[in-house]
């Protein structure tokens, strides 16, 4: 797909993030907004995986280990149709399949997550299938950057880099806030970029909102044979919102009628400058 | 009664000629291999078995992303650090996410004895009851663990099965039907029932021969399936017998006894009933069976146990 297309794709996609976050009062609104871009980077240009082939044992796997970013996942699957986008109406509501984490009542949902520390040796566990069976299809996994703080993470770094699964591809929506502060501030996971490194990893660092870089490097298969690969995205919390940006309460803020039209006005004006470019 | 093998070695054995079978048979280890006497299987099968150093929560996670993808594996790690370490991975990646991964708690119970209380594992059980979407399975002989361990490989379901490393002895004769979910009556007699899992079935067998030489007849029950559990057969024998004990080599606190008071009470079975099991304390020290023996988990203590009982319900 191209660029101007993910574009308008991802403008389309945060409309909705925001409807169905402001219909049911509850989401995790700025890190959907950090991430969704790279969603529809993977879902529209890098990820072998679609309804027909959804449980055919050689699809690709995505499993978001930050699985408090939902939406960006509802949102995206519902576009490419593995669910009737109407769907999300009953978002977090009494008896629906639309929890807020990830659950595999969803069609097109690989794992169940929303604990944190868990995405990274579940992929472990579904890439090195790949390699003992001989098979080409690849794993990634999103995680977050407050998620790091989980011991479990490193345990699992250590392991994917001992069996050189390079067949396994870990994003990082860098996106540098958490609940409580910045992440910075909270725990520092800093230098990231040698510390990966620093476990067998090939790193790369990226913009976390260029759909050109992303769809490059997603595609690219393994960035040094042998090695797992890390892409560090560097992202907005809340990104695409000029008032949600990078501030923290928006982690899980609903906005309020008046906040929701103005987000809706910004979207609309993102739309039309995307319509004439 | 004839002495076997550890059910430890039960189980490699069984995983041996399981892998045999299906090259989709896999041993997962966390530095576990010759604690869960893998080493052969290793050199049989080098290409089945995976290690992932000593990191359990990575053994379940991956193991549940293994399982995923048609693997059918078997995590082996001490209980006690299995069902601890790695709760919330059995939770979420295993239960949750419905992958069915084999969970084998080695070395359970106060296997690790002297060892101490980091190597305990009295709360597996009552842990595991309380998530959804597992069997648990407590096997108390030889038979039962490769009955265990065949079915752990057939179900398609996390399975939890824990057992220890000592020597056991035969229970079963070759007749022996083993099914998830219904226990296994070793003897019926009316006035006593031993609903007893896992190593301590064994004791009881002992003191009931002790108890029927003065004429108290017992029933022994070995009640390996903790979940999904034979609630039929307790209720069977909480009809006919008078006095119950229930033996478990775990906490009293959410083990079998509370399981079995939980489902007498409700159906409202009126018997004297009594828990053996570890007390909620760190425990003496001592090898397995010194522990066995302080707590009265032997055949010269649940004779007492079971004499008494008993008596004060004939007194009554």
């Amino acid at each position: 797909m191209l660029t101007i297309e993910l574009e308008k794709k991802s403008v389309a996609y945060r409309k909705k993030i925001l409807y169905y976050i402001k219909k049911a009062n509850a989401g995790h609104t700025g890190g959907s907004l950090s991430c969704i871009d790279i969603l529809n980077v993977l879902y529209n240009n890098v990820l072998n995986v679609n309804p027909e082939n959804i449980n055919s044992p050689d699809r690709d796997r995505y499993v978001q280990s930050k699985g408090h970013s939902v939406e960006a996942l509802y949102v995206v699957l519902a576009d490419k149709g593995f669910f009737p986008v109407s769907d999300l109406e009953t978002l977090c509501q009494y008896k629906s399949h639309y929890v807020g984490h990830p659950t595999r009542k969803v069609n097109g949902i690989e794992q169940n997550t929303g604990g944190l520390g868990h995405g990274l040796a579940i992929s472990a566990g579904m890439a090195m299938s790949a390699k003992m069976d001989n098979k080409d299809y690849r794993v990634f996994t999103l995680l977050g950057d407050g998620e790091l703080a989980e011991g479990s993470n490193w345990e699992a770094a250590m392991l994917i880099s001992h069996y050189k699964l390079d067949n396994l591809t870990a994003i990082i929506d860098r996106n540098t806030l958490q609940i409580t502060d910045r992440t910075s501030n909270v725990l520092s996971n800093e230098p990231l970029a040698e510390k990966f490194a620093a476990f067998g990893w090939a790193v790369k660092e990226v913009d976390g909102h260029d759909f050109a870089v992303l769809s490059t490097i997603l595609n690219k298969g393994a960035f040094e044979k042998g090695k797992p690969n890390l892409v560090i995205a560097n992202t907005t919390k809340g990104k695409g919102i000029s008032y949600m940006e990078d501030v923290l309460k928006w982690h899980h803020g609903v906005p309020s009628d008046e906040q929701y039209e103005l987000a809706l006005k910004e979207l609309a004006e993102k739309e039309l400058l995307l319509e004439i470019k | 009664m004839e002495q076997g093998i550890p059910n430890l070695v039960a189980f490699a054995e069984t995983m041996e000629a399981l892998a045999a079978k299906d090259k989709n048979i896999l041993a997962v280890t966390s530095d576990s291999r010759g604690s869960g006497k893998l080493v052969n299987f290793g050199k049989l099968y080098p290409k089945q078995i995976v290690e992932v150093g000593i990191a359990e929560q990575n053994l379940v996670g991956m193991s549940a992303g293994l399982a995923s993808t048609g693997k059918k594996v078997f995590a082996v790690s001490p209980s006690c650090f299995l069902t601890a370490r790695s709760l919330e991975q059995i939770k979420n990646d295993v239960c949750y996410s419905d992958n069915p991964v084999n969970l084998i708690g080695i070395s359970a119970g106060v296997s690790y004895g002297a060892l101490g209380s980091t190597h305990h594992s009295l709360h597996d059980i009552a842990v595991l009851r309380a998530i959804n979407n597992i069997h648990i399975i407590v096997p108390a002989d030889n038979f039962e663990t490769r009955e265990a361990i065949q079915l752990a490989a057939q179900v398609d379901k996390p399975v939890f099965i824990r057992f220890g490393k000592r020597p056991m002895y035969h229970l079963h004769n070759s007749n022996t039907k083993f099914e998830l979910g219904k226990g296994i009556t070793l003897k019926n007699g009316n006035d006593l029932a031993f609903i007893a899992t896992g190593e301590t079935v064994y004791h009881a067998y002992k003191a009931s021969e002790q108890l029927e030489k003065e004429g108290i007849k017992c029933t022994v029950v070995s009640m390996h399936s903790i979940k999904p559990f034979d609630e039929q057969l307790l209720l069977e024998v909480a009809d006919r017998c008078q006095s119950m004990i229930t033996v478990e080599e775990h906490c009293i606190n959410g083990g079998l006894g509370e399981l079995c008071a939980s489902i007498l009470m409700q159906y409202g079975k009126k018997l004297a009933f009594k828990i053996v099991g570890i007390p909620d304390e760190y425990t003496v020290t001592g090898s397995q069976v010194d522990i066995f023996n302080h707590y009265g988990i032997s055949e010269e203590g649940l004779y007492k146990v079971g004499k008494t009982l008993v008596e004060e319900n004939i007194s009554v």
